[in-house]
């Protein structure tokens, strides 16, 4: 029995309404001739670009008496890849960014301010002056609640321009016919019925996938949709064996502390109360990129530092005095009270690095093109912003406060494109039968009554546990090749997951054992590119292989999914326009 | 320490009312009740629903009644509310099913009183400039995250649909303390009758049940304060 269906026709189709959607969607919005629609799994406030905390990045130079530059910006950016990003995206990334800041501030974004009114900035990890001389102010921000007030001043533009929205409505499959996108499939949430969205071009902003580990910062809904579905259909995935390790979430939640309490003045601690990163990093120390701190931590635990032995060091922000925290890290302030029952202005935090940031997704070129292999084929109509894709600006490792830049920079792009492709091009003819592969995927997780069947939530816990463990911040060919085993097997046992409600209205069993698959894509595609990169590169740290090899792995991975399961790889130059690569040392 | 849940559950396909079923969780005194909830959905029951998303109170979806008040599941720990939990839904929205309510009218609330910034003067080059002062004026504001504890917690509301009720008010005055916008005019019309700031009588049930801790009888004092002065004097103040 085909299961009911409603179709819609539209001219653009975004996926996702965090702030890469809806930085697209505002754009869309402005060509009044063009019908275009949001589809988002979650009320789009309530997406993760809200959680970010410390700022957005742009060289205004409000503050620092030597000012700033957006050549400075994209050396550190490109320094904090560990040279793996394209230069060619940096430099839009890094030249957009002011004009991006100024126009969020249009829109009505409540910055914080300077005493004479202008936007204020802050220190964070990796953004220097002068290529690199001395910790720089540039992260915008507004308090500690910046991803907040970009999503709500985004929500804002869209209500006022009248974009219409889907809520709660899942994307379960895209449309393909040869190399060009016709639509995408989604399950309405409160109804279950499912809806076919017939489109010139679609927009996947998915966010990430942290979800694939134990202790992350990522919301339980972070769970790579959008990159495993179309991996599913042929495109490829890249730089998946880059995840980013932020060096401070809470100890055993991973509730991220943002770098900006570091940036503001605290340091890090282990339990002889020695401030390790001055041995790690002399110049920039607490406030050198991610990947470096986080290995420092880690180090650090595996000597014994930890603070009673334990899993955790110190964030010690106590000298920054009680005003400085109730004013620029309030939020903050807030989490520790509510959940470790500590007061910062008198008390360290404990914390341990936490799944953080996928800097790998879903190749695209600088307008959000959907790229389907190493020489830069596009699909037609396909396009991904945001955390889903890789661009890619961040490299090996992404700097705080270039991912809600890159969300408002390549969001923006992707929408300009969409809207002028879907101006000139026509619909086309839907293939046959669009929703038949994801409806019997569906009714084969609802109506799995086999007695063997497993529930989502042990497979998950299983994968997150394991990746946890070998697919962290330090690994070996040993521990890949065991968890790429386990993965493997998980995605066997997964095909016959058993879910306890049969019903339609407001699933969310079933929605959670669809999430569940797309994990295990995301997943099965980490492993496989950490397991083949025999280096060590930003966050991707291979013990058995130390050094970055710049002769052999100077290139982006493109893993496929092919049908018997295997995941292949191609390569794709990186883009080098300004900086040579070298020794990356803070 | 073994924790019992009393949840309310009504599922429209099977269900002709509501009714509540118990739980046993094994939890920390430092877990969250969304983390007892979760257990369950995972482990005990697959059926049961809720919305959940950031878990550590910021995205704004798991306002509920928890033994009778209204909060966020995940910024709720065990230890402040015993072992003995009560679970209910948000009172006076439509059931979906279990925990999950219809906020249609909600989000037709909020839309209604313009939230936006209302500025047609060209920008300029920069930013345009604020005060620290200014941009103090609205801080408090800023912080909603929509959730709909202080709506639902307020008999006004409850007794009438059509009244905006404070999520809505307290978004109207973010853009109306804000130095750089230009609506407010507009924005108090729509507040001027009984349906807007007029129909909150000062219960203060909205305040207690902010997770954000802003101050939202203060915040619609404040708008009240404006229609009877107008806008301009009261913002330059
Ligand atoms: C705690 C935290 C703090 C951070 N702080 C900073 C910071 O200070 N500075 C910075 O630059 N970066 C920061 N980051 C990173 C940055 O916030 C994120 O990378 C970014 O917000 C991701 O935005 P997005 O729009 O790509 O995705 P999200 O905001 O996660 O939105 C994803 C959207 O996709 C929708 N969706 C997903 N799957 C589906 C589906 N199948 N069907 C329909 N809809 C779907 C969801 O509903 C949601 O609306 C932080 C991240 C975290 C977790
Ligand atoms: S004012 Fe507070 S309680 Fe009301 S919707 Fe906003 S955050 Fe929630
Ligand atoms: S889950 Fe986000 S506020 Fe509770």
């Amino acid at each position: 029995m085909r299961p009911r269906i409603e179709l819609h026709e539209r001219d653009a189709i975004v996926v996702g309404g965090g702030g890469a959607g809806l930085a697209a969607a505002g754009y869309l919005a402005k060509h009044q001739n063009l019908q275009t629609a949001v589809i988002s799994k979650l009320y789009p406030t309530r997406s993760h670009t809200g959680t970010a905390q410390g700022g957005i990045g742009a060289s205004l130079g409000n503050i620092d008496p030597e000012g700033d530059s957006w050549e400075w910006h994209m050396f550190d950016t490109v320094k904090g890849g560990d040279y793996l990003a394209d230069q060619d995206g940096v430099e839009v990334l890094c030249r957009e960014a002011v004009e991006m800041v100024y126009e969020l501030e249009h829109m009505g974004l409540p910055f914080s301010r300077t005493p004479d009114g202008r936007i204020a900035q802050r220190r964070f990890g990796g953004h220097t002056r002068d290529f690199g001389e001395a910790p720089v102010r540039r992260s915008c921000y507004a308090a500690d609640r910046t991803g907040h007030m970009i999503l709500q001043t985004f929500y804002q533009q869209c209500i006022k321009h009248n974009v219409e929205f889907y809520d709660e409505y899942l994307a379960v499959d895209v449309i393909m016919d040869g190399g060009r996108c016709r639509g995408v499939l989604a399950l309405e949430i409160h109804s279950g019925d499912l809806h076919l969205f017939h489109a010139k071009a679609v927009l996947f902003a998915t966010g990430g996938f942290g979800r694939m580990f134990e202790i992350t910062s990522n919301a339980v809904t972070l769970t790579g949709d959008g990159p495993a579905l179309l991996w599913r259909r042929g495109v490829p995935l890249q730089d998946m064996e880059f995840f980013q390790f932020h060096p401070t979430g809470i100890y055993k939640l991973g509730i991220l502390i943002t770098e900006g309490v570091r940036g503001e003045g605290g340091v890090l601690r282990n339990n002889e109360g020695e401030r390790f990163m001055e041995r790690y990093a002399p110049n920039m120390k607490d406030l050198a990129s991610r990947d470096v701190v986080a290995r420092a931590i880690h180090s650090e635990l595996r000597a014994g530092r930890g603070i009673d032995g334990k899993g955790y060091v110190n964030l010690d922000a106590t000298n920054l005095g009680a005003e400085i925290i109730e004013k620029r890290l309030p939020d903050i302030a807030d989490f520790t009270r509510t959940y470790l029952g500590i007061d910062p202005v008198t008390v360290p935090i404990p914390v341990q690095p936490t799944a953080h940031y996928a800097m790998g997704g879903i190749p695209t070129d600088l307008h959000g093109r959907v790229l389907l292999d190493a020489k830069g084929s596009v699909a037609e109509g396909l396009y991904a912003a945001g955390e889903c894709a890789c661009v890619s600006v961040h490299g090996a490792n992404r700097l705080g406060t270039n991912s809600l830049l890159d969300l408002v920079v390549f969001g923006r792009r992707a929408g300009l494109h969409m809207a002028q492709y879907a101006a000139g091009a026509d619909i086309g003819d839907l293939p046959p039968e669009p929703e038949a592969e994801a409806a019997a995927l569906l009714s084969r997780i609802r109506n799995n009554n086999k007695g063997g069947g497993e529930r989502a939530a042990t497979i998950r816990d299983e994968m997150q546990a394991i990746m946890t463990k070998d697919v962290s911040v330090f690994r070996t060919a040993e521990q890949l090749g065991e968890a790429r085993a386990k993965i493997s097997e998980l995605r066997v046992r997964y095909k016959d997951v058993r879910i306890d409600d049969k019903g339609k209205i407001f699933n969310l069993d079933l929605m959670e054992a669809f999430e569940l698959g797309c994990l295990l894509d995301c997943a099965h595609a980490t492993v496989s590119s950490a397991e083949n990169r025999t280096e060590s590169r930003g966050a991707h740290y291979r013990e058995d292989y130390p050094d970055r090899d710049d002769n052999e792995w100077l290139k982006h991975t493109l893993a496929y999914l092919k049908a018997d399961d295997r995941v292949e790889f191609d390569y794709k130059p990186v883009s080098i326009t300004r900086f040579e690569p070298k020794e990356r040392v803070y | 320490m073994k924790v019992r849940f009393d949840i309310k559950r009504y599922n429209p396909e099977v269900d002709e009312h509501p009714h509540f079923e118990k739980y046993d969780v094994e939890l920390e005194e430092t877990d969250r009740v969304l983390d007892g909830l979760n257990e369950i959905r995972w482990r005990i029951d697959g059926t049961f629903a809720l919305r959940r998303s950031c878990e550590h109170g910021i995205c704004g979806s798991d306002a509920m009644r928890i033994n009778g008040t209204n909060r966020l599941a995940c910024k709720t720990l065990i230890k402040d509310v015993g072992e003995d939990v009560r679970v209910e839904p948000l009172i006076g929205f439509p059931v979906v099913k279990d925990l999950v309510v219809d906020q249609e009218r909600f989000f037709a609330h909020y839309r209604s009183v313009l939230p936006f910034l209302i500025n047609d003067e060209p920008p300029p080059a920069r930013e345009r400039l604020q005060s620290p002062k200014e941009r103090a004026r609205f801080d408090d504001t800023t912080k909603c995250i929509l959730c709909g504890a202080c709506t639902t917690a307020c008999p006004s509301a409850w007794a009438d649909e059509k009244f905006v009720g404070p999520a809505a008010i307290v978004q109207a005055h973010r853009f109306i303390f804000d130095s750089r916008d230009r609506g407010s005019a507009e924005r108090l019309a729509r507040l001027s009758g009984r349906n807007g700031a007029w129909g909150c009588r000062t219960i203060f049930n909205c305040t207690r049940a902010c997770p954000r801790g802003i101050e939202v009888t203060k915040a619609i004092a404040e708008v009240k304060r404006s229609l009877i002065m107008g806008s301009s004097e009261e913002r330059s103040s």
